[in-house]
């Protein structure tokens, strides 16, 4: 049904047509449309779920973690800091294996208290096992959420997954938004190791030096495998419902000269000033990073490269543009934007190409 | 004396301290909630003698997590088995730690959401699993670790909190009072919504006395008046007769304090604050139960 909605309103429509059976929900701006919009659901009957208004974050997903364990699909969204709150629960999920599916709404960390679009919430949960896609429209919030569920619940990956979309640049945006009936694209919920009384186990007993290297590989070993669930997820969802997704969405890059890298809305933005690049003679194009983790093989063999980042790993660099130097050949030029929500429009992003200069690094707007 | 259930759900081979009364008390806790039972448990030291994976002394599920999350994960997993129609168990079995300090939160949490479960607090009255560090439940007076001098501050008053969440059913109970601690586990399982016991748990190496006294010192606590065996259903408060008997004609409290290390040396103020607690909540207790407040 094509109809409008917000990226938060996107998102709480795939969840409710995941059907879970538990949310765990805690407010936060600028997330706290979607888990308001849940609660509506449930409470005009319009889903079927058990709705835990907790105390905080680090318990949402805490009580998430012990839903799933106990055979229930499971959803929650946050933002910020409330993220960060949840950090060592994330840890915990990936770990028990429990395919939690979140929605993070971007927003910068404090102090000083800032609502706006920033990444480095959800790069702070780098080496938690989680899947991370960022979106970059209403309509890919929703796709995005829906295959999230499907990848996490599959048998190869038993992973949660986080669906990343750029606060109140995304969250608060109105567009188009096409929605589906899923049918059996999400198979009904199944963990092989849910809990079983008349057959009872001790999870996460104390592990000793002797094995516990082994279910750290074994989350590697299930990341490994996503990238080819995630490939079959997307390739069944374009059959399905006729949009196509990939690990990154390319935009005129097949002869580029030039290659702006980033992720989200901004990196939505840089198609708009590669088209007012090529006007203007420039043969740029742009790669948008869909997934994070597991991290995307780019080919940027022959090319210049120009990555933003909304984001920033003090003492170290924009954690893409490090990313992209671990792997790939590639020298970007790094700019540090949109922090905070720093406003960054597509002639910002057209001059940040036309002043490149590979191996250095730009934070906008503090050029002095 | 009712017969218990020969069914063990605890075996022999835990990694258990001698004299540990925690590990007995899960003995008889879960003979009354029996086979379809998940114990939630966060770092304490029940976390530590199930054992090592691959193997585990409990003969029931156990889910391990993380400190401050076993309450929130008890209502997660209650909330998924109802909507499954199953009745399971949700057992939270957590130390004094993972309960009056960084639990609070997610147990308060849950305890006004009505969830559906048992929350245990074993109170060793210390953090016994990395080697005794004061707790908020440390009394005042204790040695322990981070306490080189005696601690300096009352032991916080759990029960007082919880009961200010008005749950259906809250109870104290003790290791050396097994068939009491049995029947209250039984009753509290027969309750929906929230539930909490506050047991108290003599811990050997933590108290500092010899492991074969732990059953005397948990009997000396009751008699002494230090710790008030009662139970709290519906709001109507019910004392134990052992614990009327001991605030009518108690054992004097330097019985109880004279047999372990940890109040060895205990100031004289820090023994009158300690009477002087103990004298105020058995007024308080007898002037609920008589249904002046």
């Amino acid at each position: 049904m094509l109809t409008t909605a917000t990226g938060n309103k996107a998102v709480a429509a795939a969840a409710k047509e995941a059907r879970p059976g538990v949310v765990a929900a805690y407010p936060i701006t600028p997330q706290t449309e979607i888990v308001e919009q849940l609660a509506n659901y449930v409470a005009d009957g319009s889903l079927d779920a058990d709705y835990i208004p907790v105390e905080s974050e680090h318990s949402a997903m805490a009580a998430c973690i012990g839903a799933s364990a106990a055979g229930v699909r499971t959803f929650t969204a946050t933002s910020s800091h409330g993220l960060l709150y949840m950090h060592e629960m994330l840890h915990w999920a990936a770990g028990a294996r429990t395919p939690v599916v979140m929605a993070n709404v971007n927003r910068a960390l404090g102090p000083g208290w800032n609502t706006w679009a920033e990444h480095t919430d959800a790069f702070s949960q780098r080496d938690t096992g989680w899947l991370q896609v960022f979106v970059s429209t209403v309509q890919e919030a929703y796709d995005a959420t829906l295959m999230a569920f499907r990848i996490a619940e599959d048998e190869r990956v038993i992973l949660p997954v986080m669906v990343n979309l750029d606060g109140f640049s995304l969250s608060h945006i109105t567009q188009s938004l096409e929605t589906v009936e899923v049918g059996d694209f999400i198979p009904q919920f199944h963990l092989s190791h849910a809990i079983d009384t008349e057959h009872p186990r001790g999870y996460g007993t104390m592990t000793g030096p002797d094995i516990y290297y082994r279910f750290r590989w074994d989350i590697e070993r299930s990341m490994r495998a996503s990238r080819e669930v995630i490939a079959e997820t997307e390739a069944e969802f374009a059959r399905r419902f006729g949009r196509v997704y990939g690990p990154v969405e390319e935009y005129r890059s097949e002869d580029a000269d030039v290659v702006i890298v980033a992720l989200g809305t901004l990196g939505k933005e840089a198609e708009v000033a590669v088209d007012s690049l090529r006007d203007d003679g420039v043969k740029a194009g742009s790669m948008r990073l869909r997934w994070f983790r597991p991290f995307p093989r780019l080919d940027l063999s022959g090319r210049e490269v120009v990555v933003i980042d909304r984001d920033y790993s003090f003492g170290f660099g924009g954690v893409i543009a490090q990313s992209i130097r671990a792997t790939t050949r590639a020298e970007p030029c790094s700019v540090i934007a949109g922090l905070g929500g720093q406003e960054v429009t597509y002639d910002d992003i057209a001059r940040f190409v036309r002043e490149r200069e590979a191996g250095k690094e730009t934070w906008f707007g503090v050029s002095d | 004396m009712n017969p218990l259930p020969s069914e063990e759900y605890v075996h022999k081979c835990t990694t258990a301290c001698a004299g540990c009364t925690s590990s007995l008390s899960l003995r008889y806790v879960l003979k009354a909630a029996g086979p379809d039972t998940v114990l939630v448990v966060p770092a304490c030291c029940t976390a530590v003698l199930q054992g090592v994976y691959p193997a585990t002394a409990m003969n029931v599920t156990v889910y391990n997590i993380a400190f401050a999350a076993a309450a929130a994960t008890a209502a997660g997993m209650a909330a998924a088995f109802r909507r499954q129609g199953r009745s399971t168990n949700v057992i939270c079995y957590a130390g004094d730690g993972g309960t009056v300090d960084i639990g609070i939160q997610a147990l308060s949490g849950a305890l006004e959401r009505s969830t559906d479960f048992l929350y245990i607090c074993y109170d060793n009255e210390a953090y016994g699993n990395t080697g005794m560090q004061r707790s908020g439940s440390t009394p005042i007076g204790a040695v322990t670790t981070t306490t080189p001098a005696g601690k300096i501050d009352q032991k916080k008053d759990i029960d007082r909190i919880v009961a200010a969440h008005n749950i259906p059913y809250m109870a104290t109970a003790s290791a050396a009072y097994p068939q009491d601690l049995y029947a209250k586990v039984k009753k509290a399982l027969s309750i929906p919504g929230p539930k909490f016991i506050h047991l108290l748990s003599p811990c050997p190496p933590g108290w500092r006395y010899s492991a074969e006294r732990s059953v005397e010192v948990g009997k000396l606590a009751v008699k002494t008046g230090l710790w008030v065996l009662y139970e709290r259903e519906h709001g109507q408060l019910k004392i134990n007769p052992v614990s009327k008997t001991a605030m009518k004609r108690p054992v004097p409290i330097e019985d109880y304090l004279s047999v372990q290390g940890r109040f060895r040396g205990i100031s004289k103020e820090a023994e009158r604050a300690l009477k002087a607690s103990m004298e105020q909540q058995h007024r308080r207790l007898l002037a609920e139960e008589a249904g002046a407040c």
